[in-house]
């Protein structure tokens, strides 16, 4: 089987975001960015369905030029090929015009199955995966904490808010995987040397067909009209416990000072 | 000028409507005209309740595929609802299952969408959505190029409220699409957790990787249980498999704004102060004095919480 997953270069998410008060977009430090760690659990997914049915698996990402490093860390887990969809005129992409980049690469590749995190660890929306099943006309298994492959057929558990339910639906099909689904290897040595000697395939908006009018800020049909900074002052009281758990005192009084004992 | 049609997407929970749905119900009658739809068979209870909590039209589909095949035969009725309606806005709430039926609603009509939104107001005639970015960032953002505005919400933006009166219904007869029908769900399984939900407690008792290793959620569950409060989690402790996704407390697991947080060897990445900055009080227990948690707490104590928490817990068993 073919299994695609879609991958992004994020802002480390430990450390604080910034966004460029003039384009009014999350400023990207190669140096500080990384592959989402959610999609960690894409790949380590794509990586077993692979494993236990035989076939391909490719990464795909739109992205700055930096983006080749979140790929590239894909491939070192074990992905075998890569695709970068990179070109200035996807700068200020949307939720739609991402899926539109998307979904042109993945209708070339016509995989099995394409795997996608719930939502990105930067802008958190979520909406990507869903929106890319819908252009690409594939049943959307989403949420899943585990799934199961046999044939053309896909099942999986599914989060639900007072526990899961089983799906299933045919393949091809786009699977989005949470957190429980599997714990991502760590790349081997050789794995991270093999990864630089893969085929890493650069592609532009015009050789995927895409009208530049359709994609990018051109594109986007979302407008930040404007970011503001908000600061909370709190009074904060802070006591040091050396050892002696002793500071329980201080937030017995604080409990009995909000009337909570 | 016409009155604005709002449309709020119902999601049920235990048969009958979401809280967070009702949730929605408000800034949709403040800003126009409620209108709820339901695309799942449901009793009339569900529609009177709709009805007390502002919705002044529910369009109610109540075909079993709904219930069966769920997202996706939903979103493209939705669609077609929405052709001949042509309502300004749809809210969403933040259910698994309204994220799909959005998003692929979104593909459908190849609109602007707005996620994690916290307030909405019409300024004249342009849309203004009020969207956090991190802990300390606020956008106000718009959409643009026609067709309803699509919106998701984060939970707990509005507080719901019976304003009482009763919504018109009308039926959805659009037949259910059989090529929509295509991811069908064989079963139900119920997880219940045991002590108060998560969301709903009023004092949570929340871990992270300064706990040291996952059989201390015991010490966690130990306060907790002492206080009658929930146990939450960071996404690191989550991601490492200590404790369930059910338990994750931030932009990526749950929203929760108790009485009460003590957030326990929580370093504070914006995505935790995400889920929890909007907590009445907050106490922080982190060796790191340096941790952003700090920031938000209204009592800091650096220490070891491996050996604070359960300080803490026999010195309350003994009040």
């Amino acid at each position: 089987m073919k299994v695609c997953v879609c991958v992004k270069h994020i802002p480390d998410p430990t450390m604080p975001m910034v966004v460029d008060s003039g384009t009014k977009r999350l400023v990207r430090d190669r140096g500080q960015s990384i592959l989402d760690p959610s999609d960690e659990f894409s790949v380590e997914t794509a990586l077993k369905l692979v494993e236990e049915h035989g076939g391909e698996t490719v990464a795909i990402t739109m992205g700055p030029d930096g983006a080749e490093d979140a790929l590239r860390r894909a491939m070192a887990m074990g992905i075998d090929r890569a695709t970068l969809i990179n070109d200035d005129a996807l700068a200020g992409s949307d939720v739609v015009s991402t899926a539109r980049a998307l979904a042109a690469v993945l209708k070339n590749e016509q995989p099995d199955l394409v795997i996608c995190a719930t939502e990105s660890t930067d802008a958190y929306t979520g909406m990507v995966p869903g929106t890319l099943a819908e252009l690409l006309d594939l049943p959307l298994v989403s949420f899943a904490r585990s799934v199961t492959v046999d044939g053309s057929s896909i099942s999986a558990q599914q989060d639900t808010e007072s526990g899961y339910r089983t799906v299933q639906a045919s393949l091809p099909a786009l699977l989005t995987v949470t957190a429980s689904i599997a714990e991502p290897r760590y790349p081997s040595f050789k794995g991270m040397m093999q990864a630089k000697k893969k085929q890493l395939e650069r592609i532009n908006v015009a050789a995927l067909g895409l009208d530049s009018a359709s994609v990018g800020e051109a594109g986007a049909r979302e407008k930040v009209l404007s970011v503001a900074q908000v600061h909370q002052e709190k009074q904060v009281r802070t006591v040091v416990d050396d050892g002696s758990g002793d500071s329980v005192v201080e937030i017995v009084a604080f409990l009995k000072s909000i009337q909570v004992v | 000028m016409a009155t604005r049609r709002i449309w709020v997407w119902t999601d049920l929970s235990d048969g009958m409507p979401h809280r967070l749905s009702l949730e929605l119900l408000v800034p949709a009658r403040t800003i126009g005209s409620a209108e709820a739809i339901l695309l799942r068979p449901a009793s009339s209870d569900v529609l009177s309740v709709l009805g007390e909590h502002g919705a002044a039209v529910v369009y109610h589909g109540d075909d079993a595929a709904y219930d069966e095949y769920i997202a996706d035969p939903q979103a493209t009725t939705l669609a077609a609802l929405i052709k001949s309606e042509q309502p300004d806005a749809i809210l969403f709430p933040s259910t698994f299952a309204a994220r799909d039926v959005q998003a692929r609603l979104v593909g459908k009509l190849g609109v602007g969408v707005i996620a994690n939104a916290t307030g909405i107001e019409y300024d004249g005639d342009l849309l203004k959505v009020t969207v956090p970015y991190g802990a300390e960032t606020v956008a106000s953002v718009t959409v643009e190029g026609g067709g309803p505005a699509i919106i998701q919400m984060r939970p707990k933006s509005f507080t719901s409220e019976p304003v009482g009166g009763s919504a018109e219904v009308r039926q959805v007869s659009t037949p259910v699409d059989a090529a929509s029908c295509r991811v069908k769900v064989l079963e139900n399984v119920e997880q219940s957790a045991e002590g108060p939900n998560l969301e709903e407690a009023s004092i949570i008792v929340s871990g992270g990787r300064g706990i040291g290793k996952a059989e201390n959620f015991a010490l966690l569950e130990a306060l907790a249980h002492q206080l009658g409060g929930a146990v939450g989690a960071s996404r690191a402790v989550v991601d490492a498999g200590w404790i369930p996704y059910s338990h994750q407390v931030g932009q990526t697991g749950k929203t929760v704004k108790p009485d009460l947080y003590i957030a326990c060897g929580i370093s504070g990445a914006i995505q935790h102060i995400a889920g929890m900055g909007g907590s009445k009080r907050i106490i922080a227990i982190n060796s790191d004095p340096e941790a952003p948690i700090f920031e938000h707490a209204d009592l800091g104590i650096v220490g070891d919480a491996q050996v604070v928490v359960p300080k803490l817990t026999e010195a309350l068993s003994k009040l």
